[in-house]
């Protein structure tokens, strides 16, 4: 059975579908924190997200008769939608507005894990050379140096500064192995944001966020965004390259134990290189959030 | 009768052929998931199926042979005892806290693995197992109860020659042995044994074979009419309290155990070997490469000595001790009156002496018995095919101890012997060359021969932290003259060493435990954060950049220059 859906989550802006990748004049169908959405795009380009009845995927439909419409947003080439009353507005990310930026999406990944799991993977530098092989992370570099975490109260997200790590080949337009220095930021409990040092221009950064799409409990969608300084790769390869490292990762995350993130700290073995994940996993238990975790026992 | 998750039973989890060396077999018992694999060495591990870092399945984990490697993070768990040893995120670390996986009791016998639940019953032979030869059936999935799949084999057998059901859910019809492994309240494996080997082994495999898929067809008919039953929640144990939060870099002192010697033996010309094993056969605790224990000796003395054995190697340890000639008594109670079958009190492995996985270079340097931490450390690096050069300078050729152990090394084994102090420089000068990004070099030997690599080291551009060093022990002589006071800003006292005391009696004397091992400030165990003051340095554990930060000491011999030093105890 789901659990009931806590009211900081239930009021939460959740990301649904890439926007450009929804159809005009069609149904899509998905899944939010159980309960199915329909959605579909106006002649106007703007997304419709609505409760689901009988609609099936790829009907036709005409979005101007949609009456009873959720909230919808759309940011970051993503549509959001909340099932409850939006209180706060979406996290910022000022770098996508930067002119001379490649933004695009690198699409949306079903994953048999919860969100927290996917957030907490993501988050995490120890696995690069075990499951990124030769691309994010290459033995015998394995060490996870000291780096900060710190809660920010002022904007309410979990960050992670002076992040190294020895990468072979950090990004698509990187040549060879350098230390690349990463800023993780949570501003969100079902998304994240990394900037990481960009090998074509040193004083800036590419930004790289994950965005997760809580289904069920224990399945989310994982839509990427990738905002990058390279003026030379491809969008495709670009996505390519994105979506090898997820395609990765998931198999890992398919294999973990349970699938909800434990919020008790004596659920599993944190030691140093995990000091995000668990300021993350205090966050997400200061704030109340029950979704997708297994709450501590109180 | 429902499926306990406590049931004490032992079941068949697994054919002996499903487990090849090298390879994690995915078991299930009892709403259980397990991961299975054998060790080079033969040992069969029967583990939860759960890394116990990030909860990631062990059974997609990569068998090394003696250890199991996690795919995630690369943590390394130790074949029989499941224990960690390395945790490539922190590699200049030695996993200081005791992390060690669940696991359950396996008995190989008849060619199935066989475990349980728990360790409530020994394992007892099924009636009639013994005197037979016997041989395995392709085992048969039914997603059905197994009370059920029970009651099916026994309608299996002819109305003259009625099933025998014998206790844990097993079956014999006629010759045939059936035991049903409950996976969860609504599934099983039918596994079966014949007493012998049938002439004809395929055609008896898919009669068999086509029998019970007949059977499993009729229980999963019957299974599906039937409302499906709860499946069993097994529960994931808490790690320790002391493990949930983030460890400060601190080995606690542990209990002592004892341990009979199994093998003393003459390894070398001046080096007796000893091998140390349980009274009752059980494995010894986890270490990791560079360990050693404190060996309490019968004349009341305690000594150090390294282990040698390579990685998941736990039934026994090896050290190797020397004969001194001007012997303090230590040794020397060791290799003259110390025989086969005695028993001795042991440490835990503590490890001071860590070794980093993580480096493109390594290089190891032994003097004499300063071989045995390093045979350790090649051996994990050989097993784990890492590169490196062992380098082992001995007076002559017969001294050159645990030759047998070297010889089957696949890595880069220099013995140098019956060099001079200038040729033996000469020769680390070559080896060492000028530092390189990640290479680390790792000596023991006589302090001589440690301050010479050092210097050549330094001189070289080796910064302090690739250079690693043990002492066997502190030939300088400690100047115990100062007092002074000390206060303990934990335990929130202030106390007074005076002249001819050290600061770890004074702390002992007060009432407070403090782990300690060789107290001649050569070990490392002591070694205590320094909030406030200035140290008096008389240890050989610390390296230069150590002592001058001024932030740490060995408190068996170091002592204060100021008139008060505040320490973090």
């Amino acid at each position: 059975m789901p659990n009931a859906i806590d009211p900081i989550t239930r009021n939460l802006w959740h990301v649904v579908a890439a926007t450009n990748e929804l159809p005009i004049g069609l149904i899509e169908t998905t899944l939010l924190l159980d309960t199915p959405l329909a959605l579909t795009r106006g002649n106007d380009g703007e997304p419709v997200v609505w409760l689901r009845s009988d609609e099936e995927q790829g009907d036709e439909i005409d979005a101007e008769t949609i009456v009873e419409r959720l909230p919808v947003r759309t940011a970051y080439g993503y549509t959001w939608t909340c099932l409850g009353t939006p209180t706060d507005d979406l996290f910022p990310i000022p770098e996508f507005a930067e002119p001379d930026r490649v933004n695009m999406s690198c699409g949306s990944i079903g994953i048999h894990v919860s969100a927290p799991r996917a957030v907490e993977n993501f988050l995490d530098m120890g696995h690069f050379p075990y499951v990124h092989t030769d691309i994010l992370g290459s033995e015998p570099h394995t060490e996870v140096k000291e780096y900060d975490v710190e809660v920010s109260e002022e904007r309410d997200e979990v960050l992670a500064t002076r992040c190294r790590f020895m990468q072979p080949r950090a990004a698509k337009s990187a040549t060879q192995a350098m230390e690349v220095e990463y800023v993780y930021r949570v501003p969100h409990p079902y998304c994240a944001v990394l900037y990481k040092s960009c090998p074509e221009d040193e004083s800036r950064r590419d930004v790289i966020g994950i965005f997760l799409q809580p289904m069920t409990e224990e399945r989310c969608r994982a839509h990427l965004l990738q905002s990058m300084i390279d003026s030379t790769s491809t969008i495709t390869d670009l996505r390519r390259f994105q979506q090898t490292i997820f395609g990765q990762d998931k198999p890992i995350l398919e294999n973990q134990y349970p699938k909800k993130l434990p919020l008790d700290p004596r659920a599993e073995t944190p030691i140093r290189a995990d000091k995000s994940a668990i300021a993350y996993r205090r966050w997400l238990s200061q704030k109340g959030i029950t979704y997708g975790v297994i709450p501590q026992a109180s | 009768m429902p499926l306990s998750l406590s049931d004490p039973n032992w079941y068949p989890i697994a054919s002996s052929e499903d487990l090849p060396f090298r390879h994690v077999y995915q078991g299930q018992l009892l709403g259980r998931e397990l991961a299975v694999w054998r060790a080079d060495d033969g040992n069969v591990n029967v583990w939860e199926n759960r890394c116990l870092h990030r909860g990631v399945r062990l059974s997609i984990g990569i068998n090394e042979g003696q250890e199991l490697k996690c795919q995630y993070h690369g943590w390394r768990y130790a074949n029989q005892s499941a224990g960690c040893t390395y945790i490539p995120a922190h590699p200049a670390d030695a996993p200081a806290r005791r992390i060690e996986n669940r696991k359950y009791p396996v008995k190989e016998a008849y060619g199935l693995i066989w475990s349980s639940a728990n360790d409530e019953k020994p394992f007892v032979p099924f009636p009639g197992a013994v005197g037979e030869d016997w041989f395995a059936l392709r085992p048969m999935p039914v997603n059905a109860a197994p009370g059920d799949v029970v009651a099916g084999l026994a309608r299996l057998a002819p109305d003259d020659q009625p099933a025998d059901l014998l206790p844990g859910m097993t079956v014999r019809l006629g010759d045939v042995v059936y035991f049903v492994q409950p996976i969860d309240a609504g599934r099983a494996v039918i596994r079966g044994l014949l007493p012998r080997t049938p002439t004809d082994e395929l055609a008896t495999l898919r009669h068999y074979n086509e029998q019970l898929t007949r059977l499993r067809d009729r229980l999963e008919r019957a299974a599906a009419k039937k409302p499906a039953p709860e499946p069993l929640q097994p529960i994931y144990e808490k790690v320790s309290a002391d493990l949930a939060t983030m460890p400060d870099i601190a080995v606690p002192r542990g209990n002592t155990l004892n341990v009979v010697v199994k093998r003393k033996w003459q390894s070398a010309d001046g080096v007796i070997g000893f091998e140390l094993a349980d009274r009752d056969g059980s494995h010894l605790p986890t270490f990791q490469p560079g360990a050693h224990i404190d060996v309490h000796l019968p004349n009341g003395l305690v000594r150090q000595y390294s282990i040698t054995n390579g990685p998941g190697d736990l039934l026994s340890y090896v050290i190797g001790v020397k004969q001194e000639s001007a012997s303090k008594g230590g040794s020397k109670v060791l290799v003259e009156t110390v025989r086969e079958g005695d028993v001795l009190a042991i440490s835990e492995p503590r490890n001071n002496f860590p070794l980093r996985r993580d480096a493109t270079r390594t290089v190891l340097i032994a003097g004499g018995i300063g071989i045995t931490p390093l045979l350790s450390m090649a051996r994990f690096l050989d097993k784990s095919s890492l590169p490196y050069e062992l380098h082992y300078f001995t007076r002559n050729g017969e001294s050159v101890a645990f030759k047998s152990e070297l010889d089957v090394l696949h890595g880069a084994v220099h013995i140098h012997t019956g060099l001079a102090r200038d040729a033996i420089q000469g020769t680390i000068n070559q080896v060492l060359g000028p530092h390189q990004f990640a290479n680390h070099v790792y000596i023991c030997g006589p302090g001589a021969m440690l301050e010479m690599v050092q210097e050549t080291a330094s001189g070289l551009g080796w910064p302090d932290e690739a250079v690693h060093f043990e002492y066997f022990q502190n030939d300088k002589t400690i100047d115990a003259s100062s007092a002074f006071d000390i206060e303990l800003a934990r335990s929130a006292m202030t106390l007074h060493v005076p002249a001819g005391h050290t600061i770890l009696e004074v702390m002992r004397e007060a009432g407070l435990s403090v782990p300690s091992s060789c107290e001649q400030g050569a070990c490392g165990t002591c070694l205590t954060t320094v909030m406030e003051g200035e140290v008096d340095h008389q240890d050989v554990y610390l390296n230069k950049s150590e002592k001058a930060s001024n932030t740490c000491m060995m408190t068996c011999v170091s002592r204060a220059k100021s008139a008060r030093l505040v320490l973090d105890i």
